[in-house]
């Protein structure tokens, strides 16, 4: 693990009313490192994740990253414009619901190149070929490039949506319940080639999940989130398997219970 | 001019000068920033039912006593809206109408290019239905504003990628997207993408008003307009195996035009200046 931090987050807050939304969260995320944060609905894991991707600005804090170029940026002293080519280069957001991630009226293989065609690439025989080699990457049938994502299954559209985000070769991928709402069987599937591509890519990774087993397969690390604040933090092994806080201990034995 | 020809009750034009003077001012700042849509506040105009007013409004607000007015619909200057509206503007202003391409120092068109080169000094004024590009894929107004501003313009090639996907060449032939000044993507209004060249370092200028959505646009003279494309598959016009059934020329916009009952079809000029006038030539004694 390299020792400069790919994101740095102090005391980030974003409130919308008392213990609604995310308060004081503070943590460092190393390149190739995966970070979980879980915690019911509500918690404000959701609210963080959109304030760190830079799709919503905080009310108090700073986070700070470090780009390919190895410059470290201040993410809201950065232009709009700035921010989005980040988001479109060196980032990935994956959503939980596909048809936000995606879009839905045209081709598999114009959503794999839409990143590419944004920063710059006019071949098209080239766009075809890359956007070919993702989907075998990520296990759909090259022959549906033409075909739009309605036409697609839960499954395949969330495969569809990681290619979409990896076709750029992102350093920092946000995911948003990748798995959530899919059948256990596709879930399983889904979650081994993440784990895959996040070990091959080498991606940072900010997974938000109430899942507790997703987060023990993907994530080293997990912060636990309760009414907008963080109420542990550790190695996942450690967190799930000697939970130290009462809310922690409550999520563990409910999952194991359940 | 004759104050006599106009229309007694009516104002110069039809328009009052406080709303030309607002639609001027909307069209200074359109040719500052060429192809960037200027919000202005529209009027409504007496027109002919399909023909929209953001061309007739800013026609309204740029004529002089001294200009010639030519309109054009689809290239012909004998339809009954290019006829209704060349008869509105004489009506209301008295200046002289002609036909001819190159006696006009005003043009309005809609869906179509003069075939003769424009010059300098010549204002084209373009009917617009639907003034935003990227309108296709992104409903939100708020949104395609901050497309503009960020220049975040990845979408319009995956509109192009999707013709060369479905049917293995662009098959955009109007309203094809461009580049304007290497700044702002502008829709030309629907156009065959024939005329899109002639948009490119024109001399003349050219204005855009999109009446219902209250968008004005311009390109300067002398302005770089390139129409969007792929490195492995470049822009291309429309080309005919034909040539016009009346003049001959290979060079123009056709139409298929059906002749009889039995289906038979002919091509011919769109633009009927530029084939009478090559007509009248060829009639001319060597
Ligand atoms: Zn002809």
């Amino acid at each position: 693990m390299n020792a400069e931090p790919i994101l740095q987050v102090e005391n980030l807050t974003k409130l919308y009313a008392a213990g609604k939304g995310c308060e004081a969260v503070s943590f460092d995320l190393y390149p190739g490192e995966v970070l979980g944060i879980v915690g019911e609905s509500g918690s404000g894991k959701s609210t963080l994740l959109n304030c760190l991707s830079a799709r919503l600005a905080p009310d108090e804090g700073d986070i700070h990253y470090l780009t390919r170029a190895a410059e470290r940026v201040n993410l809201y002293a950065l232009s709009e414009s700035r921010q989005r080519h980040l988001q479109r280069t060196e980032w990935g957001i994956v959503h939980q619901h596909p048809r936000d991630g995606l879009r839905m009226g045209v081709s598999a293989g114009a959503n794999i190149g839409e990143r590419l065609m944004a920063t710059g690439q006019r071949h098209y025989g080239n766009l075809r070929d890359t956007a070919q080699s993702w989907m075998s990457d990520v296990e759909l049938d090259i022959a549906r490039i033409d075909d739009k994502p309605t036409t697609y299954s839960g499954g395949m559209q969330q495969r569809l949506q990681i290619a979409r985000n990896l076709v750029t070769h992102p350093r920092l991928v946000f995911m948003d319940e990748p798995t959530g709402g899919l059948d256990v069987s596709v879930q399983a599937r889904l979650l081994d080639l993440l784990r895959q591509l996040v070990t091959e890519m080498n991606l940072a990774v900010v997974i938000v999940t109430h899942d507790l087993a997703v987060a023990r397969l993907l994530a080293q690390r997990l912060i636990v989130m309760r009414h907008g604040r963080v109420v542990e933090t550790g190695l996942t092994d450690q967190v799930l398997d000697d939970p130290q806080h009462a809310y922690t201990q409550l999520l563990v034995s409910s999952v194991l219970t359940s | 001019m004759n104050p006599q020809t106009i229309r007694e009750g009516y104002n110069f034009a039809y328009l009052d000068e406080q709303t030309k003077r607002m639609i001027r001012r909307a069209l200074l700042k359109a040719v500052a920033i060429p192809g960037y849509q200027v919000p202005f506040g529209g009027r409504e105009m007496p027109m002919p039912y399909g023909w929209g007013t953001g061309g007739m409004q800013v026609t309204a607000a740029v004529i002089g006593q001294n200009d010639c007015l030519k309109v054009i619909d689809q290239g012909a200057d004998d339809t009954t809206n290019a006829v209704s509206i060349r008869a509105f503007f004489r009506d209301l202003t008295g200046v002289k109408t002609t036909e001819r391409t190159e006696e006009a120092t005003l043009i309005q068109t809609r869906h179509r290019i003069p075939e003769k080169p424009l010059q300098a000094g010549q204002v084209l004024v373009y009917q617009v239905p639907i003034p935003e590009p990227l309108r296709f894929i992104e409903p939100s107004e708020v949104e395609t504003r901050k497309m503009h501003a960020l220049e975040d313009y990845g979408v319009m090639h995956i509109k192009l990628y999707e013709d060369i996907a479905q049917f293995g060449h662009i098959a955009t032939a109007y309203a094809y997207p461009v580049l304007v000044n290497g700044r702002y993507v502008m829709d030309p209004s629907p156009i065959p993408k024939f005329d899109n060249p002639k948009m490119d370092n024109s001399p003349a200028l050219q204005l855009f008003g999109a009446g219902r959505e209250k968008r004005i646009y311009a390109i300067p003279p002398y302005t770089d307009v390139k129409s969007l494309d792929f490195e492995d598959h470049p822009f291309e016009v429309q080309t005919w195996k034909q040539c016009c059934a009346i003049c001959g020329s290979t060079e123009s916009f056709l139409d298929e035009v059906i002749m009889d009952d039995q289906g038979a079809h002919e091509f011919i000029c769109s633009d009927t200046d530029y084939c009478r006038e090559r007509m009248a030539s060829q009639e001319m004694p060597v």
